[in-house]
């Protein structure tokens, strides 16, 4: 095992003093900027970079990656407090985290959180460890039909499984393609959509649109329904924090399943965002309590956790021996490489191996350290729900505004903001569903653009798809995925043909809250 | 802002010592922001961040560097801010030639004649790249075996410079390509290492690390003469070892892509030759050499009139690529 002694040698890089004092700072920032929504972790680090030139790079990339980790932990904070998602991926992580803290249960909604996250992470480095070379080769297999048929596949798992009548899913995926289609065209690099207003010309900011969606959309509802006595009254237990950690394992399905999905989708280039997506919808499918999705369910926390950091952390493998970055962070972090003089790539694994598995060593430590504060941060954050309403809800508005101004000093983006907001409103009363249009947004243009690159490359012929195993597996899974819902009702239909005649309206039964 | 404060400790050191000069009329009286018109980790962004860098190192000015991404829209988001921002001597935008190359072929709010240039820094050289183990040995090779099938060439963004040079590689060579755009020239290098593409025309930082890592070579050189000198990169070759395109048979004498920073229209020429100053005295550090060299990109420094007869000269040939493919907007 020719790994596992580099690994070894990593860790004696990364285990000493002033690298742990690193780490917990890198992770105590990570979390701080994580929970302040708009700052974000692509934020932090570029702020921090310039700090990093004088040091060692082994030593750089640790604290940044460090607060990287911190800021994906913090990110899910205000996800689950304040339905105020701060990166893409931890979107999914609102439907049942959001639902559970509104009912009284913060901190396991938290603890839930932050365990299954640190153990998609763990599953996500050992794959990094083991697998190392393996990994980067599959990462070449994807061209362009093999990257939009994985964005298909996300796609299909996710709607084909929506709770929402089927009609209107397809209504909220198109004007979320529509969003994702201002700006400049990657393919025939023209000015799409924009209606006259020069600044849109740079496209529509995700964390505008999520905040507006779900931050003010949210508070809107509220303010309507429930005015008075919002304030939780949350039991702060410690010891709760340990007994939902203890509990995972009793969802070792939902977990090993969600690692595997965040693997997959984070060694294929699909990314942490497409994989916590499809992670939640499969579980919403397969698990025993699968209708209950959407008020705060465990597992509706787990998958989409899990799949989260195993996908954003074994990502960073094709970061380095590529040179592809698989996030905004990552993009800023290959910056500061370059400037440390280290060229990602190929060859990074061969000339700087201290670099590399001193890395390595430090996700394994890092993520030890992350979960370890930020699971001591959980009361203090539960705490933050026994703030009353009247209280929370103008710095919920606070926060969406500077976070919406701060992403590119615009204040075009405020008011998109608060469009988004009325948007997000509508969307919860007339019954749409805001995933498949954040899923949309988020990953719609990239799937755009591989799907015109394929067609130029096969000067227009659908057969690309079916070229090779890889790319027809995906697709025909795909597929499947899309149609399993409605195999599935026409076999009930025709099992029992006569129970209820003229019913029409299977969908109305559905409770409001599982419509996200 | 937090932002700000991490630089005031340096801006307060260097007022107290009081080593400034006053060689310009005009002096920056509040922080600086570097505006780069792509996102972060791209080579537009290495620059902005390398002369930040070089300048609080050197405390070339008083004032704290603070340097933000407008990547947006090929770039268009950083440019059009600059337009926006007319009169402001703060906002310091950094570039490629597309600054006058997009506003010609897409609808984007701004011309470069909206912006008041300073200086092209630094010149990115542009190489033919094919896979690895291809069965050609030069680009004369490669130009015959494209001429009996229809190769795919891969660039960044579209009718952006990859896609002019594709066009004039076409015209020269007498074949004809499949352009396919993509996002960034890393995403391209990695599209060609994986066999997607048959070609591309990256710059030698986009694939230095995939050249290094035997994922693919370089053909030859779009540059009148050869490379510079410099340490290996393989284990045989290095930069200067690459032919010039004209060498193999491929008639494109020159073609490369300037680094270039402006300022927003409307402000006045002492302000103007304040940052040229800036800028020359950058050029003149140590560590501008070594980001020179680690980017493997030439050495420039164009202003003033001569920038001005680069820019016309630029234009008028992209006018034509573009005219002949029916690229302009009108």
């Amino acid at each position: 095992m020719e790994n596992l002694q580099e690994l070894l040698h990593g860790f004696t890089i990364a285990v000493t003093v002033p690298h742990l004092v690193l780490m917990a700072v890198g992770v105590l920032l990570g979390i701080l900027v994580g929970v302040l929504p708009g700052l974000g972790a692509p934020n932090g680090v570029s702020l921090l970079l310039p700090l990093t030139f004088g040091m060692q790079p082994v030593s750089a990339i640790i604290l940044l990656s460090s607060m990287y980790w911190g800021a994906l932990f913090g990110g899910s904070v205000t996800s689950i407090l304040f339905n105020i998602p701060g990166e893409p991926s931890s979107v999914a992580t609102t439907f049942d985290g959001y639902p559970m803290a509104r009912d009284g249960r913060p901190t396991t909604a938290l603890a839930t959180a932050f365990g299954s996250a640190a153990f998609g992470a763990l599953i996500g480095v050992i794959l990094i460890t083991f697998l190392a070379s393996w990994v980067a080769q599959v990462a070449l297999a994807f061209g362009p039909p093999e990257y939009f048929a994985v964005y298909f596949l996300a796609f299909a798992s996710f709607v084909g499984m929506g709770g929402a009548a089927p009609i209107k899913t397809v209504v909220a995926l198109a004007i979320g393609f529509a969003i994702a289609a201002i700006g400049i065209d990657t393919v025939s690099g023209s000015v799409r959509l924009t209606m006259g207003v020069d600044e849109l010309v740079k496209g529509v900011s995700f964390v505008v649109a999520v905040m507006g969606l779900f931050g003010i959309g949210e508070l809107l509802v509220a303010v309507e329904e429930e005015f008075h006595a919002r304030a939780v009254s949350s039991k702060i237990d410690w010891r709760e924090v340990f007994r939902a950690v203890g509990r995972l394992p009793r969802h070792a399905l939902a977990l090993l399943r969600s690692a595997a999905i965040g693997c997959w989708m984070g060694i294929t280039p699909g990314g942490p965002t497409a994989a916590s997506f499809m992670s939640y919808g499969i579980a919403r499918r397969f698990s025993r309590r699968g209708r209950y999705f959407g008020t705060g369910e465990v597992e509706g926390i787990i998958s989409p956790e899990t799949a989260d950091h195993a996908a954003g952390t074994s990502a960073l493998l094709p970061m380095l021996s590529l040179g592809i970055p698989g996030s905004a962070t990552a993009a800023v972090m290959m910056g500061g490489l370059m400037i440390w003089g280290l060229n990602p790539g190929p060859m990074l694994f061969v000339d700087q191996k201290d670099f590399v598995w001193g890395l390595i060593a430090s996700m394994y430590v890092g993520n030890i350290v992350a979960v370890a504060l930020v699971l001591l941060t959980v009361p203090v954050f539960a705490a933050l729900m026994r703030i009353p309403f009247v209280v929370i809800a103008p710095l919920i508005v606070i926060i969406c505004v500077v976070g919406a101004y701060s992403v590119s000093n615009s204040y075009l983006d405020v008011v998109m903001m608060l469009g988004f907001g009325i948007v997000g409103y509508l969307f919860k009363k007339l019954f749409y569903p805001l995933a498949p249009l954040v899923l949309a947004i988020v990953i719609g243009d990239k799937a755009e653009d591989a799907f015109r690159q394929s067609m130029l490359l096969s000067k227009g012929s659908l057969g690309i798809f079916f070229a090779n195993k890889l790319v027809t597996c995906l697709i025909v899974g795909g597929i499947a995925l899309l149609l399993l819902p409605l195999a599935l009702q026409l076999a009930r239909l025709l099992r029992k043909p006569a129970p209820s005649t003229g019913e029409t309206t299977v969908q109305e039964t559905v409770p409001e809250k599982v419509i996200i | 802002m937090g932002r700000t404060s991490t630089f005031l400790l340096p801006a307060a050191v260097t007022v107290l010592a009081g080593t400034m000069p006053a060689l310009a009329a005009w002096q920056p009286q509040k922080p600086i922001e570097f505006v780069a018109t792509a996102g972060p980790g791209g080579g537009t962004d290495n620059l902005a961040r390398a002369v930040q860098n070089i300048i609080t190192k050197h405390k070339l000015t008083e004032q704290p560097i603070v340097v933000v991404n407008k990547g947006g829209g090929s770039g268009a988001e950083g440019y059009v801010y600059g337009k926006a921002s007319a009169g402001d001597p703060y906002k310091v935008i950094f570039g490629t030639s597309n600054a006058w190359q997009q506003p010609l072929v897409s609808k984007v709010a701004f011309n470069y004649t909206d912006l008041t240039p300073i200086a092209a820094m630094a010149q990115d050289e542009f190489l033919l790249w094919v896979k690895q183990d291809a069965p050609y040995k030069n680009a004369g090779d490669y130009l015959k075996a494209a001429a009996s099938g229809e190769f795919r060439m891969g660039g960044a963004q579209s009718k952006d410079t990859d896609e002019v040079l594709t066009r004039m590689i076409e015209k020269a060579g007498k074949v004809k390509l499949t352009y396919i755009p993509f996002k960034s020239g890393a995403e391209t290098a990695v599209q060609l290492a994986g066999g997607h593409l048959d070609s591309h025309v990256n710059n030698p930082s986009e694939s230095l690390g995939q050249w290094r890592g035997g994922t693919q070579r370089p053909l030859c050189v779009f540059s009148p003469k050869r490379l510079p000198q410099g340490p290996k990169v393989t284990a045989t070759e290095g930069w200067s070892d690459v032919p010039t395109c004209v060498e193999q048979g491929l008639d494109i004498k020159q073609y490369e892509q300037p680094r270039t920073v402006w300022l927003p229209g409307k402000v006045t020429p002492e302000q103007a030759a304040f940052y040229v100053d800036l800028m020359k005295k950058v050029q003149a550090t140590p560590e501008w050499k070594d980001y020179i060299e680690k980017t493997s990109q030439v050495d420039t420094f164009l202003t003033g009139a001569e920038f001005d007869k680069f820019i016309k000269e630029d234009l008028d040939h992209v006018k034509q690529v573009a005219g002949e493919q029916g690229w302009l907007v009108k």
